[in-house]
């Protein structure tokens, strides 16, 4: 890892943003490590949780939106449920997440396809006001070039009546574009 | 007993057994299912990772539909109880942020209303009463009860211990099953992760099979749509790509309590799976 200058990089807002956005006191943190000994996908992290929480602390923006384990984490809230301090760490993680997205920040390495997969999940919903779940994968083959993954899978499925080619769509399909847009308005005006 | 019925995207389609045998094991209990009208999406996992206000008012607009039939609501899924009850919560807690998201749904949300998983409504008919349902006692079946993350955490909607619960043990032992004590039943299974970063989904999978097997567990019994196709289907992967040979057919509860009560196996939807359940079910004979 490239050396951090802490009198540099030391970032008052963005601490206090984190907490305010989180409603997490993340200075209660005391790094004593069993967020990271219960994340499950600690294995496959650039930084560890703890690593994480420390960061924020020091106000390391760049740093901690810059890296893959925001991405990565499964929100299976293990950490939260464990912190002997009662942070939700799970939910500083989301709002990372949700802060890198907001400043249009690429996500690293295997965060790319975790941004991806979002997106297109959420276009559906604004799209069908319910998961295509054919159309969806279909999307995310095609633009991360593979086209055929998961074809023999998909096949399986539709025989056995677990793939729908259509959706049905709610009614109310307006009612939820509406919600997509005002929530994009308001969070604007943050 | 009467409740709302909210299917969830994924009933619809890759977890239609959850569906299908819900809906035959309520009618059986008694218990009276009304579907959401016009129900939409909750947003599930990318919704909260998007923004937090969508992760509320996507379930909001369900919220207050349910909220129009007068019953509360009940969701199999483990993704949609999470995000339903989750968001349910902070609304009734935060009558301001209330009003901000009823002003973007525009449907208004009084808090009303309970969001209560399947577990929780099967088992609240009572542990006698379904005892004395059971015409097939699930003899030879030795269950490893899965429940992954979302039943469990955070601790605002938790139907049960984060680390020990015991609600799907008690059902499959009503239903005659043996279940066995084991390490993994909370950990995630990596879901979230399968279809944008397999090779990370892969061991997170692994790891809970092994764990499973090592108890002397003959199958998985789970209450989540996400969590059983990723067990199911990755299974025959995990074998494929680690040279492991598990056999491990996984089933929802709602399966296995209709095999027991004697249901017409057409509308448990048995045979659908990936992992072949034929083997663990003839010991149940
Ligand atoms: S468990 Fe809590 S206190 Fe311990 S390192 Fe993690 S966030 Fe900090
Ligand atoms: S919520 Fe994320 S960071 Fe926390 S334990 Fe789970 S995967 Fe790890």
């Amino acid at each position: 890892m490239e050396t951090i200058r802490l009198n540099e990089s030391e970032d008052r807002d963005f601490i206090e943003r984190v907490s305010r956005e989180s409603g997490q006191a993340v200075e209660n943190c005391y790094q004593c490590g069993k967020c990271t000994a219960g994340c499950p996908v600690a294995f496959a992290y650039d930084l560890m949780p703890h690593q994480v929480m420390r960061m924020v602390q020091m106000g390391l923006k760049e740093e901690v939106l810059r890296c893959q384990s925001i991405w990565l984490c499964a929100s299976c809230v293990t950490c939260t449920a464990r912190c002997p301090r009662n942070i939700d760490v799970a939910m500083v993680m989301d709002t990372l997440r949700i802060m890198a997205r907001r400043k249009g920040m690429i996500p690293p390495g295997r965060g790319r396809n975790v941004a991806l997969f979002n997106n297109n999940f959420l276009r559906s919903i604004q799209k069908y006001g319910r998961l295509f779940e054919f159309a969806t994968m279909a999307m995310f083959n095609l633009k991360t070039g593979q086209p055929f993954r998961e074809a023999d899978t998909g096949l399986t499925m539709l025989r056995r009546g677990k793939l729908k080619l259509s959706v049905t769509k709610p009614r109310g399909l307006e009612e939820i574009n509406r919600i997509f847009e005002k929530v994009r308005q308001a969070e604007k005006e943050v | 007993m009467k409740f709302a019925y909210y299917p969830g995207c994924s009933l619809e389609t890759s977890g239609k057994e959850y569906d299908l045998s819900t809906r035959a094991v309520s009618k059986h209990l008694g218990i009276e299912l009304t579907e959401v009208p016009d129900w939409s999406c909750c947003g599930a996992t990318a919704g909260h990772s998007t923004s937090h206000l969508l992760a509320l008012a996507l379930p909001a607009r369900n919220l207050a539909l349910t909220e129009e039939t007068g019953l509360d609501v009940t969701a199999p899924c483990a993704a949609c109880y999470q995000r339903l009850a989750l968001a349910c919560h902070e609304l009734k807690q935060n009558p301001q942020l209330r009003e901000k998201v009823n002003e973007i749904t525009g449907r208004p949300f009084h808090g009303k209303i309970k969001v209560i998983s399947i577990l929780e409504v099967i088992s609240s008919v009572g542990l006698e009463q379904i005892r004395a349902q059971v015409v097939k006692p699930l003899k030879g079946l030795k269950i490893a009860a899965y429940y992954g993350c979302l039943l469990v955490r955070p601790r605002a909607i938790q139907i049960d211990d984060p680390e020990n619960p015991q609600i799907i043990e008690q059902i499959m032992q009503a239903a005659g099953a043996d279940t066995v004590d084991w390490s993994h039943k909370t950990e995630c299974c990596g879901a979230s992760l399968a279809v944008s970063n397999e090779e990370v989904a892969i061991p997170m999978v692994s790891r809970i099979l092994k764990a499973a097997a090592l108890s002397g567990a003959n199958c998985l019994v789970c209450a989540c749509p996400l969590c059983h196709f990723n067990l199911d289907m990755r299974q025959l992967k995990v074998n494929r790509l680690r040279g492991t040979n598990y056999y491990l057919p996984v089933f929802y509860f709602t399966q296995l309590l209709g095999v027991a009560m004697g249901l017409n196996p057409q509308d448990l939807s048995l045979h659908t799976h990936f992992v072949d359940t034929g083997q663990v079910l003839k010991l149940v004979g």
